[in-house]
């Protein structure tokens, strides 16, 4: 049919761009791994290591973050006061900082100079410097992973049926209760999207550890120094692979549970 | 709510994260301009750092805004017409082929760029030029552009528009152009605001895939860092402030109006 | 300029096997306003969409206009008018711009196209309202907009799929006598699609009530209200009772029914509701089946009390053909 031509004329310059610059890319990756690459990961203890460090942070930073902007969004959802706009463009404002920018920003609130070892001094205590350590670390995956979990569980909890907290307060619950029973199971859907989200993102995060130089190998770091440093191109290839292949499952699955509303 | 406990515990908890986010951003602004970041403001304003960083890394922020320019062109002619296709076709190969265009954004852009060296790293006038960025930022911001574009799309009643302009007699260049296009406008700017975003702060691909004759803005932030310039990369994150703060408030604004459209309907 | 219209064999089947419409034959005369009556799903639609060339047949279906093959033909080439039951106006021009944009397309010369729309304005009595944009209109409005869009280009055949059913009542009348006055006006062939019988029978010269893909009866508001075909029929235009009896089923109206009070009598009141223009009787026969009856106010009908019940008025209806079904229902042993 005329109409079906016209459809694959139009849509075929993506795909054509999609595989070249994507595909056969992530296909050489999968090859170039080799048997080398691959059984180098399984046997030296330092990759294994640092792939348990990245889950671990990962998985520490989804919780933190889902945390925080659970309160927050439900809270800037549902509560208006002025100035409540600006508000929310300026926290949404570190969604475009690549990671490098983050981990300065690290430094300028936690590092030698930062603003909490100047308080801290200033309190006439010690200097207190954290941006190296985990605590910068997750502070750094922590600060980029908040804007857009925030927006979207604002956005879910602007969804949620005002009739359904009147019922539960009709029947007597108290404010947590309502918390509870009715506001907290209406958002565990996007709370589990956004929080797969938040995980696979900070998975695959870079530029605040390159930034921050830290102690902590996680995953892309060591591709990394694996690749351009060590030019271990076979190890770096296998590592790079597992891990698209991990993020992709992980908010391919997200964005089935929760209907293709969050991915 | 009421203004009860609840409120206030969720106003202070709010407003501390907030802070949290958005101080070291005025720190780090306050940073470029001071003369001398040990004293303090105390020590006066300068624009030093700013024109130092201008002399040494002006070439990235020129290179950052020109492929960030070309990666826009670039997504607008791929992506538009593939959300229109997806759009407007509802089998599982049009949701196959979304959910194929969709995963540049799952996989990390370190992944993505070391296929592309494998790929075609070899080839000499590519590997060095900046097109090879190019390729790497289309490849990532093409899925947005065209989640946007769907996004909007799927808000209009698109079958029905062109079912009407159809009954009028429109061919369908006619209706793609005169009808399709003028009521999307919205989405195409809200995508082409993200995609200008996106390239400009784009770093995970680009320091694998750059040389030091294609250097980008985030990858001479990264080496003024490095480098333990520290005023001189407040003043770098500055200029780069400078350039994302007004897209992004672009961007909010262009969203909400767009909202307010769709509740006027 | 307005046409007849052929359905040879025209049947439709969706991917996935699913029948939306069994195959039709069907003549509409020039000049005719016919309306597709039925429920959500009975194939009006797609009827619809078959002669606007929308959809294309099955097979062998074949589209006529005016003896012409128009079935391969695609709407943008059928010179048809249509209005949406959405109205799909487009966002991005105002009144003016949209009403024109048929003519445009075509490449009309910009001052006939103004000519045509300002004609269009008039007619429709939307001239104050030629630069608004499109949601800055009420439904009233937006719907006059649609039609004088559809009719600019002097179409052969005007098609409305459920143009009304976004508004509320009493705007629903007040539109329906316009258009009444305007498809007489214009003489244009027109297909009305919708699910209101009282729409239909304010409308159509001819009816044509469909039920799960087929047609079940074409006729005259007359015709399909006191000669139904089936019970489908009498039962969707205007209420009816089945009531079987030894000979067959009969199909009878309530305000056919009348009610004599009779302590013996074989029926019971069940309920009794005060319509203002009618009493509405339920009553009940020994052996369990309900009839509904309307009948003029009185007060002596009351629940409990025992009634017989005789079939009246000149018009008759059989769905078994009893010969004389006046007087007394027959009561059963």
């Amino acid at each position: 049919m005329h109409d079906r031509l016209r459809a694959g004329l139009l849509i075929a310059p993506a795909l054509a761009v999609f595989l070249a610059f994507f595909l056969i890319p992530l296909g050489y990756l999968a090859v170039a791994g080799g048997a080398g690459g691959y059984s180098a990961i399984l046997t030296e203890p330092r990759f294994l290591r640092s792939l348990v460090s990245t889950l671990l942070v990962a998985a520490a930073t989804t919780v933190i973050t889902l945390f925080i902007a659970t309160i927050m969004g439900l809270f800037l959802a549902r509560v208006r006061f002025r100035g409540r706009s600006t508000l929310l463009a300026l926290l949404t404002l570190p969604l475009a900082f690549p990671g490098v920018v983050v981990g300065y920003l690290v430094i300028m609130l936690a590092g030698r100079q930062g603003l909490v070892a100047e308080v801290s001094m200033a309190l006439g205590g010690d200097r207190i410097v954290f941006a190296y350590s985990l605590a910068g670390l997750l502070l750094g995956y922590v600060y980029f992973s908040i804007p857009r979990t925030l927006l979207t569980l604002m956005a879910a909890a602007e969804k949620l049926d005002p009739r359904l907290e009147e019922a539960a307060r009709s029947l007597g619950a108290s404010p947590f209760g309502v918390l509870r029973d009715v506001l907290l199971p209406g958002m565990a859907p996007a709370i589990a999207a956004a929080g797969a989200i938040c995980f696979a993102t900070a998975t695959g995060a870079f530029g605040t550890a390159f930034a921050l130089a830290s102690r902590i190998d996680v995953l892309p770091m060591v591709i990394y120094t694996e690749f351009t440093l060590q030019a271990n191109l076979a190890v770096a290839a296998a590592l790079s692979f597992l891990l698209g292949i991990a993020t992709w499952a992980v908010l391919a699955l997200a964005r089935g549970a929760s209907g293709g509303a969050a991915a | 709510m009421r203004r009860g406990v609840g409120f206030w515990t969720g106003l202070c908890f709010t407003l501390l994260i907030s802070a949290f986010l958005i101080l070291p951003i005025f720190a780090s602004v306050i940073a470029g301009v001071t003369a001398n970041q040990f004293v303090g403001l105390s020590s006066g304003l300068t624009t030093r750092w700013i024109l130092d960083v201008w002399a040494n890394y002006g070439g990235t922020v020129l290179l950052s805004l020109q492929i960030a320019f070309a990666t826009l062109v670039i997504t607008l002619l791929l992506g538009v017409p593939a959300a229109y296709v997806l759009a407007r076709h509802a089998g599982v190969t049009a949701r196959l082929i979304e959910e194929a265009l969709v995963m540049p954004v799952a996989v990390p852009g370190l992944a993505t760029a070391l296929g592309l060296i494998l790929a075609y790293g070899a080839v000499g006038g590519l590997r060095s030029s900046w097109y090879f960025i190019l390729v790497g930022h289309v490849v990532f911001c093409l899925p947005f552009m065209m989640r946007a574009v769907l996004a909007v799309l799927l808000a209009i009643d698109l079958n029905r528009l062109e079912e009407a302009a159809r009954a009028c007699g429109a061919s369908w260049a006619q209706r793609f152009f005169g009808v399709v296009l003028p009521n999307i406008r919205g989405g195409i700017l809200a995508g082409s605001l993200m995609v200008v975003t996106l390239s400009l702060g784009e770093f995970n691909m680009t320091l694998l895939l750059h040389t030091p004759f294609t250097r980008t803005l985030p990858v001479g932030l990264a080496d003024a860092y490095t480098a333990l310039r520290t005023e001189m990369a407040s003043a770098y994150t500055l200029i780069f402030f400078a350039l994302i703060v007004p897209l992004l408030s672009a961007m909010q604004w262009v969203v909400s109006r767009m909202d307010q459209q769709g509740r006027s309907r | 300029m307005s046409i007849a219209i052929s359905l040879r064999s025209c049947g439709k089947t969706w991917a996935g096997g699913a029948r939306g419409l069994l195959p039709v034959d069907m003549d509409i005369t020039a000049g005719e306003t016919l309306v597709l009556l039925g429920p959500s799903g009975c194939g009006k639609t797609t009827l619809l969409r078959l002669i606007a060339g929308l959809e294309v047949p099955d097979s062998i279906g074949q589209v006529l206009f005016d003896g012409k093959d128009v079935t391969r033909l695609p709407i943008e080439r059928r010179n048809v008018g249509m209005v949406f039951q959405s109205y799909a106006l487009f966002p991005n021009m105002d009144v003016t711009g949209n009403i024109g944009y048929g003519l445009r397309v075509r490449g009309f010369a910009k001052n006939e196209v103004q000519k045509r729309v300002a004609e269009m304005l008039e007619m429709m009595q939307l001239t104050e309202f030629r630069n608004r944009s499109i949601d800055a209109l009420s439904g009233g409005q937006r719907q006059r907009v649609a039609l004088a869009r559809a009719i600019a280009p002097q179409p052969q055949v005007l098609l409305l799929d459920e143009p009304l059913s976004a508004l509320d009542a009493r705007l629903r009348e007040q539109l329906r006598q316009e258009i009444d006055t305007l498809l007489r006006a214009l003489g244009i062939t027109a297909i009305y699609v919708t699910h209101d019988q009282s729409e239909a029978m304010a409308l159509g010269d001819r009816i044509c009530v469909m039920d799960a893909g087929r047609i079940a009866q074409i006729g005259s508001g007359r015709d399909l209200y006191h000669q139904p075909a089936n019970a489908f029929v009498a039962d969707f235009i205007g209420d009816a009772n089945k009531y079987v009896t030894q000979t067959g089923e009969v199909i009878l109206r309530p305000e056919e029914l009348s009610l004599r009070p009779n302590p013996n009598g074989s029926f019971m009141i069940t309920r009794v509701t005060f319509l203002g223009p009618v009493l509405r009787v339920m009553v009940r026969h020994r052996d369990g089946q309900e009839l509904r009856a309307d009948v003029p106010d009185d007060a002596t009908l009351q629940p409990g009390r025992r009634v017989d019940v005789s079939v009246g008025g000149a018009s008759l209806m059989k769905a078994d053909p009893l010969a004389d079904k006046r007087g007394e229902l027959p009561a059963f042993e």
